[in-house]
């Protein structure tokens, strides 16, 4: 039982981040692998803030998701939009990108890295215990999910429910066709990948409530959310939510069950099993 | 084989007996750089056989140089290198195989996704294997073996892989996987076996990136998980083949002397900032040069001769 509610919990906070590199790759068609260090880069900003000034980290995220947005929507504008029109083809478009953001994480790291040191980093906030089921779980941890539920809410709403949702949405299916509409798809993507880097660096800042980081741990991220991202479907929001929680009940299961040295293997494993039977994802259509 | 075939057999061969003899002069720093170099352009050249003409970006070649050197660090007491060395080879052709059959058939990106994966993944194998058997985390490594040795090795090793790519260039293997480069579905349609094809070039660069770490493992004579696994091999290797041009057998070879030496000098000056430099290394080069040194050069012979386009 323990398990289940601690998988739940670790999936919640997880989903943000995939939900991120969703948009970045539905959306605006970039496989974004400096994800990770985005999402790094968000724990970093809510340490500075607490340990710094007393901020707690649900305030901090107020200032970081516009932080991360300007700076998300520069890296597009500036170093991606090129390639863009660059590329002769889509795939011509991923290699390029793969090696540029892969480029772009490295000087993250190295930014992070001649800031902070590399030291790892946590600190301590809400840290009293909260029985479910007589079993204690850290508030922490129950309020870092509450606060990424809230923040998927909102993000789903105006993706279902804004018109320049709707424009996000008619670019993932087909970007050719939503410019016939009059959708500014070079606008519309950059808004994406802009609000994916958002998104990605607020599940960093809950994260770092409970979780201890450094400064080159982003990869691991990356990898998890590119893992969740395939698992649900790319393009499919439902999925990348549903693919989270499996993720974090398979991590959970494996760290309590056999060592929690083999989360990534465990990760590996769902990985390839999908690959293997539903390459499109749980949830995607044919693709 | 035609008279410009046998002129530049020829002048590799001889660039290959003056880079030999390397360990007559030095055995000191220079001779070590020279095994790094080695090294290098063993694994970037191996890479770009399979990456060059595919476009599939594999950050996998530490995975198998890992498996290849800890393959030597375990068996070392019970067997002579040179069977090593072997088992290291099938050890890596197997790992590539199983990958490949998993992950050719689908888009690219889940390629790229689980190769960058894979080394973190064995690391972490490794790892709970050790710990949980009761030994400690690493291996010694004691042979008589020097490093000149190595780095005879190694160009042995290089040489061969030359000959492999060249053989393969002119096979039809080497036509179906530029027919697969240039558009997969037309590959298809044209009856090329894409997946077998993929595969085999794979496993091609996977066993030698492991021989290569089977025979590095004497250099080291401590192996552990965070050394032979390390994720820097994959991607130093990458920007190097990258900076030379992975469209040309050669092409590594010019991107792996340059950046080595380059490499050498700044981390001499700024230990702590390497990996803000290799970011910035490899967008400069995403940027500015996108075919490579070997790129460049072939569109300056090009104006030079605009009769022969």
């Amino acid at each position: 039982m323990d398990i289940i509610i601690g998988g739940i919990l670790l999936g919640g906070t997880y989903v943000l981040m995939a939900l991120g590199l969703q948009l970045q790759y539905g959306v605006a068609r970039i496989m974004n692998l400096a994800n990770g260090e985005i999402l790094v880069a968000g724990a970093f900003g809510a340490f500075w803030f607490y340990s710094g000034f007393q901020v707690n980290p649900f305030l901090a995220i107020m200032v970081i998701i516009p932080l991360a947005f300007i700076l998300n929507w520069g890296i597009y504008r500036y170093l991606l939009a090129p390639l863009v029109r660059r590329a002769k083809s889509r795939g011509q478009l991923e290699v390029d990108s793969i090696l540029a953001t892969f480029g772009l994480s490295f000087i993250l790291v190295g930014l992070m890295l001649a800031v902070f040191g590399g030291d790892y980093f946590s600190y301590a906030y809400l840290e009293s215990a909260v029985i479910i089921l007589e079993q204690p779980y850290g508030l922490d941890r129950i309020a870092a999910f509450c606060a990424s539920a809230a923040l998927c809410i909102v993000l789903i709403l105006w993706l279902n429910h804004t018109r320049s949702g709707l424009a996000l949405r008619a670019v993932a299916v087909n970007p050719a066709a939503a410019s016939l509409v009059a959708i500014k798809v070079s606008r519309t993507s950059a808004l994406a990948f802009a609000i994916g880097g958002a998104v990605t660096a607020s599940g960093g800042a809950l994260l770092s409530m409970f979780l201890t980081f450094d400064a080159s741990i982003g990869v691991i991220f990356t990898l998890k959310a590119l893992i969740i991202v395939i698992l649900g479907g790319v393009g499919e929001i439902r999925g990348t939510i549903a693919a989270a929680f499996m993720l974090g009940l398979a991590e959970t299961a494996v760290a309590s069950l056999i060592d929690p040295g083999l989360t990534l293997a465990a990760a590996y494993l769902l990985f390839v099993v999908i690959l293997l039977v539903r390459p499109q994802g749980l949830f995607g259509g044919r693709t | 084989m035609n008279g410009a075939d046998k002129r530049n057999f020829a002048l590799a061969a001889l660039t290959f007996v003056i880079a030999a003899l390397l360990p007559l002069f030095d055995t000191g720093y220079w001779l070590a750089l020279g095994v790094s170099l080695a090294m290098y352009a063993v694994l970037a050249t191996s890479w770009a056989l399979f990456s060059g003409p595919t476009h599939y970006i594999s950050l996998a070649t530490a995975a198998f140089f890992g498996i290849g050197m800890y393959v030597v660090g375990a068996g070392i007491e019970m067997l002579p290198f040179p069977v090593l060395v072997l088992i290291a080879a099938a050890a890596g052709a197997v790992l590539a195989l199983l990958v490949g059959l998993t992950t050719m058939r689908i888009s690219g990106v889940y390629f790229v996704i689980f190769t960058l994966g894979l080394a973190e993944l064995i690391r972490q194998v490794v790892t709970w294997v050790q710990t949980t058997m009761g030994s400690s985390s690493g291996l010694y490594v004691l042979t008589e073996i020097t490093e000149s040795m190595i780095y005879w090795q190694l160009m042995v090793l290089l040489a061969a892989v030359y000959l492999v790519g060249w053989r393969i260039n002119r096979s039809r293997l080497g036509l179906a996987l530029r027919v697969i480069g240039n558009d997969e579905t037309v590959a298809a349609h044209v009856g090329i076996n894409t997946a077998k094809a993929k595969v085999i070039l794979f496993v091609i660069s996977g066993t030698v990136a492991s021989v290569t770490g089977a025979l590095l493992a004497p250099r080291w004579t401590y192996v552990e998980p965070t050394i032979a696994f390390s994720p820097m091999i994959s991607f130093q290797v990458v920007i190097m083949a990258l900076l030379g041009g992975s469209h040309r057998l050669w092409g590594p070879l010019c991107g792996v002397i340059p950046f080595m030496l380059a490499w050498e000098l700044i981390s001499a000056q700024f230990p702590n900032q390497t990996t803000l430099l290799l970011g910035v290394a490899f967008l400069s080069i995403v940027y500015l040069i996108p075919n490579g040194v070997v790129g460049l050069l072939e569109t300056h012979m090009k104006r030079r001769r605009p009769g022969n386009g």
